[in-house]
Order: C-alpha cells, then structure tokens, then sequence
C-alpha cells in the first residue's frame, strides 16, 4: 500500500509552462483517473511519476521518499502503444521483468529457476486470460490481447504504483469493457495505487476511485504561454467534490454527471 | 479502361516480363557479336558463344599450365575470402558503435560527428594510404573493404536503434533493466535483422572496393583477373567473370535475406507491425 504525495509541482518546456501548482495526496491503493483536454500536461504528469521527466519545481513523494529520478521497477507502466517487446513471445514478454532481475550479466534464466519463472509467468498470463496465446508473438495479437500482454508484463514485478498511458484508448467498446473488469480485477488483488490518464470520462468514472481532471484556467491567447494547466477539479467517485479552484471546475464537472 | 496503375498482371505475365529484359539483352548481344564477327572472324569485342564457352572450359575446368591451379576456383576463393573477412569486421564494429551511438546519449555526443565526417571520406582515396601502411598483401584490401562499409553500418544502425520506439527502453527500465540488458535483451536482438538489411545494402560498395583494391596490386582474385585479362582485349574471359561476380553477389544477397527469414521470424509474424 503506497501512499502519494505531490507537493507544489510545476513543469515548464522554454517558455511555456506546461503545468502549475500541481498539490495533492493520493490514499494508498486508490485508483486515479487524470482527466482533461489534449494537450494539458496529462501525460507530462505521468512521466514526471514515471521518472522519465523531472519536474522543474516541487517534487512528488512515495511513502515520505523523493522519488528516483529514472524509471525503476517499483513504478509499472502501460503505454497506449509499444508497450511490449515485438521479437518476445507473450511468455517471454512475461518472464523478461523476472529475468532482469535474476541475472544481471546475462538476463536470461536457466535451468530450475527458469521453470520456476516460467510458471510464475504462466500463472500471470492465465490471470489476464491469455493461456492460449503463451507462444505468440505480440504482432499475431489483437489490440486487446496486447493491452492484456503489457499489464501482465508489468505486474509481473509486483509495482507498488502502476500507470497507464491511455491504455485501452485505441480498443473496441466490447474490448475495452472486458479489459477493465480484468483491470479492477487485478487491483483489488494486487493492491497496488493505479493512475490512469485517459480520454473517456466514463472510463475514468468507471474504473476510478478519483477523477482529477487537468485544465488551463486562463485561456485568454496572450496568456497561453505563461500559465500552464493545474488540478480544476478533483472528485472521490462515491459523489463528494473537493474542489480546490471553482472556476473552470464546472462544464467539466457538468459533463461528468 | 482501367487505369495503368489498377492493372496487376497474373503469374505467367509476371514471370514473362521478369525474363523479357535478361532475352533483349542477350539477343542483342548476340545479334552485335554476329555482326562484327561476320566483318572480321578475329574480333575480340564481342566473342561468340563457342570462344565464351572455351573461355570457360579453360579457366574453370581445366588446371592453369603455370601453376597447375584450377584459375576461376582459386580466385573466387581468394576474393570471397577478403571480402567475407572485411565485410564481417566491418559488421562487427558497425553493430558495437551503431548501437552504442544510437542507445547512449555519451556515446552519440561523442562519435556522431566523427562517423558523420569519417562517412564522407571516400575510401578509394584512403587506398594509397593503406598500401604505404599495410603493405600490398591480403591486409590492406581487407581493410579497405572494411573501411569503406563500416561508416555507413554505424550510421545506419545508429538511426535504427534511435527509433526504437522510447516507450520500449522505458517499459525495460521499469522492469529492472540495467543498460547493460537494455543492450543486450531488447536492442540487440532487434538490431540483428536490421543489421542483416545494413550489410545486405552495402555488399555492392564491398565488392567494389574489393575489386578496386584487386585490380591495383594483388597477384589472384577475380578482380585481378579480370584487370590482367584486359591488357589482352580477353573479352571472352572478363564477360563470364563479371557475369560469376554477379551471380556470386547475387547468391550472397540471396542467403542473408534467407537466413534473415528463418532467423527472426519475429519480424515476419502476424500484421507485420
């Protein structure tokens, strides 16, 4: 159970300020839907968390730590696309996170202990509803199966956080309802803290515990560059708004309902 | 009507217009040698089909009088065996420096711009420079193959490891990957066909620098050969030369895209994405 903290957080790219003022905490084992527009720094945030950037001002906090300036193993990812590995079978898309850990010179396995992650991955593959496809390669997949694939990849390594980059955006509506029963499924067993950047507010209200929504709070043209997106609204989905600006909060909140 | 480019022809169409190039060419090749042949019996230009076929008996069949070897033999050795070993060094080194150029932001702050003007370089005009240094033995000609491709496999290679999608070597990293099984897990075993493809392209560059380097100062090799040959207007014996020059690179083409396809079937798998 890990518990988040983001801490006056601000990310600027040359002159223009991407995000501002980002501050909030986030409950151990909460499911976080990020919300808002294109373009308002939804995915800068993730890959802030992610360690992939560094946050110009502020800082983000797991458990009372800093955290790591690269990506590492206690923060799990699935990306929209590219998510897993296309010279890897499902399996071995699997078996790599246990793999890298066990062998540090080689990265492969043998003998007992590669049957032994072998089964683990096995385990993890039916646990995502893929036993049919262990042998496949990730282009002989469906978008679904795929998506599927890179979750089971990542959770794999047990990530105390994991992040999702639009994950089931480019998925079917029937695909995409299946995916997310697998989703909560597999949060609720792992108990991990889960972020979620998405388009689809009925995703976000669905899967999340939270919905927090990005969004530029000045529009006016001059003012574009100079002042980033920040945290317009936040919602715990059992109904109460903790709104810590009113305006701009209310034709996102209005289309939420 | 439809449009020309709507039109597909079928299999028997397909493969008739593949020959039909190689027949106009052969026949006029053979309509010309029959008219200069016809003015003047000696012509050298354009020999006939029994002198070509003699040629052939004579410098693959039959032992050379001087030194009893079997000529068209040892020299396709001789020159597959320069040209195999320059062009796998240069295979090497383009795969070490490619990747790490293409992978490592240290090492592309470092030799980009040196590959960069190395590229540029053309190789023939380092050859003197390899004779005074290595001597007019088997060295320098390896190493002028070598040179010659190595630049453009490191830069080719580097471009490819470059667009390895950033989402990957992220994911590898919150799996626990270290650089050194980034390298070695995910952007090798996808570089080596792609590598394959680099070498694949560079195999005509090879040959020429290896037939340059042959025709200046060796004592066997096909491009030596075919050099001596011209002195006496051999017409006879240059043609089926370059024509076993082609077919050899040709083969050698043909080979590494076979091996291409049965090693990383991966590649060949599914959508093709």
């Amino acid at each position: 159970m890990t518990k988040v903290v983001v801490e006056n957080l601000w990310k600027v790219y040359g002159d223009q300020t991407v995000l501002e003022n980002i501050n909030f905490e986030v409950a151990p084992g909460s499911f976080i839907s990020l919300v808002g527009p294109s373009g308002c720094g939804k995915s800068t945030f993730l890959r802030m968390m992610l360690g992939d950037e560094a946050p110009t001002r502020g800082r983000i906090l797991i458990d009372g730590e800093v955290l790591e300036d690269e990506p590492s193993p206690d923060r799990g990812v699935v990306f929209q696309k590219y998510s897993v590995f296309p010279h890897l079978t499902a399996l071995q898309n699997v078996m790599l996170g246990l793999e890298l850990a066990q062998s540090p010179i080689l990265g492969r396995l043998f003998g007992r202990r590669r049957r032994a992650a072998r089964a683990a991955s096995l385990e993890m593959l039916k646990s995502v509803g893929l036993s049919h496809a262990v042998n496949k390669y990730p282009a002989e997949l469906s978008g679904g199966m795929q998506q599927r694939l890179a979750i089971a990849q990542a959770l794999i390594k047990k990530p105390k956080i994991l992040l999702l980059d639009e994950p089931f955006g480019a998925l079917d509506p029937g695909i995409r309802a299946e995916v997310h029963e697998i989703m909560l499924r597999l949060w609720r067993e792992e108990k991990m803290t889960i972020f979620m950047v998405t388009h689809d507010l009925s995703e976000a209200f669905k899967l999340g515990t939270r919905v927090i929504a990005f969004d530029r709070v000045r529009t006016r043209p001059e003012e574009m560059k100079a002042y980033g997106a920040t945290v317009t609204f936040d919602l715990k989905v059992d109904g109460k708004s903790i709104p810590p600006q009113a305006p701009g909060a209310a034709p996102l909140a209005a289309a939420a309902q | 009507m439809r449009r020309l480019i709507n039109r597909r022809p079928d299999i028997a169409t397909r493969f008739g217009l593949m020959l039909l190039p190689f027949v106009i060419a052969l026949v006029a090749y053979m309509v010309a040698s029959e008219a200069r042949l016809s003015v003047n019996p000696n012509d050298k230009l354009l020999p006939g089909w029994s002198s070509i076929s003699a040629a052939i008996d004579r410098m693959a069949f039959q032992p050379d009088q001087r030194t009893g070897n079997y000529l068209l033999w040892t020299d396709t050795m001789s020159s597959l065996q320069r040209l195999g070993i320059g062009v796998a060094v240069a295979t090497l080194i383009g795969g070490i420096f490619g990747i790490l150029q293409g992978l490592i932001p240290h090492a592309r702050a470092t030799l980009s711009a040196f590959t960069g003007v190395l590229s540029m370089i053309p190789p023939l005009a380092l050859l003197p420079i390899l004779f005074i240094v290595f001597g007019l033995g088997e060295l320098s000609k390896v190493v002028l193959v070598a040179i010659g491709i190595a630049p453009f496999i490191i830069r080719d290679l580097a471009l490819r490891t470059e667009a390895i999608p950033h989402e990957e070597i992220i994911k590898a990293q919150t799996l626990g990957a270290s650089t050194w099984q980034i390298i070695l897990r995910v952007v090798v075993p996808q570089m080596l066909p792609r590598l394959i493809d680099a070498v694949r392209l560079s195999l005509g560059a090879a040959w020429l620098f290896l037939i340059a380097a042959e025709a200046i100062a060796s004592d066997s090799g096909l491009g030596y050969r075919i050099f001596l040959m011209r002195r006496y207007l051999a017409m006879d014996v240059i043609l089926p030369y370059v024509m076993w020059i082609t077919f050899l690179a040709f083969a050698l083409d043909l080979v590494l895209r076979l091996f291409q396809r049965v090693a990383f079937r991966w590649m060949y798998r599914g959508n093709g994405a």
